[in-house]
């Protein structure tokens, strides 16, 4: 589904990503994993083109993204974007915030104003489903603002699920929360993982890595070092510098 | 102080009787369309521009606009508000053939003028607005125009109301150089009532007061805006 070939990023003299070439699968749950600089979120950027690769090719579904002429924006509906900070629209209600793409791509489609009207009607009522789902249904008039951490990252991933994405890359989804709200975001991307959703997720929660993983990728100096099934990667860790992590973080 | 009650007898012969009084709301009525016209123009000018300078810069195009963008500010930041006017008035508009009404050719001055500084205003209120706003719009599909208009700029909006009234405080006050093109504003209408009367005393403290009251309308607006745009904001 998504292939990286030869992805390099440069910063000015500084090598963030080193000639990666992963391909990733529909339904694959991927965590990436690795100490911070390793270039792991700016891999995971790299894959919707959210950060430019200096070289290299990011293939979705057989295009070229980092080709100019594709239009980039058609291809980021179908990969949703949760981030570490949420990142909710803060001029924009709960609703809203989900609303607001699939209105956006749908009106332009739409013709005349009964076909509109129908479409806002099904896209909000699919947006009240969505909030029911994560509990939040009574907040959907409220501001960003007033909702807690926890709240707003579950409100930021089902606005990825808004738009019915074949894959959602996770950028430390929890890494902002407090302890007691990591559980709740946990628990979301849990229930999207049991129901098929392919997604890749950088994260340092480690029990969750081996929890959600089908694989996982040990990244460090802008390389992957290590890869393999959660079993292999936390029990039977190669290399030394994985090893070395491991025993720091768990 | 019998001088003096002579004086505002003289003033309100000139004012009311005389009908001084229709110059003044003719010049306050063009006063504020200079400076109300010119801030909305100078607005649209102004947001464009700042939203062409933080486009980022991999294509051709965007480079292209940048420089014309920087150029624009420069020149309109680089002259004084009574040169570009006469430069209109008794250069550009002769040259195209044009023939103009003077308070028209002032409005459009007033909004080119306003449009570069509003321009840098707008700019630093982008940028005052988290980049995670822009990536999360752009992160489900949306185009770099759409997330500007529809999630950035009304954030910037709320950021720089305050600097913005005083954009428009300075505009009102500006406005006073118009009479260089022989247009009809609050100066010139008073100007004209002193000439008329040989006493300056009275019409300049009217004129004067007019300013204050207007300056201060305009204070009181700007914030009640801010509070009514503070909705979305955590409770304070």
């Amino acid at each position: 589904m998504i292939e990286a070939v030869n992805l390099t990023k440069q910063y000015g003299a500084l090598t963030v990503l080193d000639q990666i070439s992963e391909t990733i699968s529909e339904g694959e749950r991927i965590v990436i994993i690795g100490p911070s600089g390793s270039g792991k979120s700016t891999f995971l950027r790299c894959l919707n083109c959210m950060e430019d690769p200096t070289s290299g090719s990011i293939f979705f579904e057989g295009v070229d993204l980092t080709d100019m002429k594709v239009d980039i924006n058609l291809h980021r509906q179908h990969m949703g974007m949760v981030f570490q900070q949420f990142n909710l629209f803060n001029n924009k209600t709960v609703l809203e915030n989900i609303t607001l793409a699939p209105l956006h791509v749908g009106l332009k489609k739409a013709k005349g104003r009964a076909a509109r009207i129908q479409l806002k009607r099904e896209v909000e009522a699919r947006a009240h489903e969505l909030l029911q789902r994560i509990g939040l249904d009574e907040w959907a008039d409220k501001y960003p603002s007033t909702l807690s951490g926890g709240q707003k990252q579950r409100v930021a991933i089902v606005r990825a699920l808004a738009m019915n994405p074949k894959v959602i890359l996770f950028d430390e989804p929890t890494s902002a929360l407090d302890p007691e709200m990591v559980g709740e975001v946990l628990d979301l991307i849990k229930q999207l993982a049991n129901e098929g959703m392919t997604m890749v997720i950088v994260t340092h929660e480690m029990g969750f890595a081996r929890e959600v993983a089908s694989r996982v990728l040990f990244m460090d100096g802008g390389k992957i070092m290590e890869q393999g099934t959660p079993e292999d990667i936390f029990d039977n860790p190669q290399c030394p510098r994985l090893k070395e992590f491991l025993s720091k973080v768990i | 102080m019998g001088n003096f009650d002579r004086k505002i007898e003289t003033f309100l012969r000139v004012f009311i009787d005389q009908g001084g009084y229709r110059e003044v709301l003719i010049g306050l009525k063009n006063t504020l369309s200079i400076a109300i016209i010119g801030l909305v123009i100078g607005i649209v000018i102004g947001t464009a521009i700042a939203a062409v300078r933080v486009m980022p810069k991999y294509k051709i195009l965007p480079r292209i606009l940048n420089n014309i963008c920087s150029f624009y500010v420069a020149m309109f930041r680089g002259t004084p508000m009574v040169v570009q006017l006469l430069v209109f008035y008794y250069v550009l508009l002769p040259l195209m053939g044009a023939n103009l009404p003077s308070v028209t050719v002032a409005i459009c001055v007033f909004g080119l003028n306003s449009g570069a500084y509003i321009s840098e205003i707008m700019r630093g209120g982008i940028q005052s607005v988290d980049i995670g706003q822009m990536e999360a719009g752009r992160a489900v599909g949306l185009g770099f125009w759409t997330t500007m208009l529809k999630i950035v700029i009304p954030q910037a909006v709320k950021n720089i109301l305050p600097t913005m009234g005083n954009e428009f405080i300075t505009l009102i006050k500006e406005t006073s150089v118009v009479s260089f093109v022989g247009a009809m504003d609050l100066y010139v209408a008073f100007n004209n009532i002193g000439s008329n009367s040989y006493e300056f005393m009275i019409p300049y403290l009217v004129m004067a007061v007019i300013y204050i009251v207007l300056v201060f309308l305009i204070a009181m607006g700007v914030r009640w805006m801010e509070r009514s745009l503070k909705k979305s904001d955590r409770s304070r």
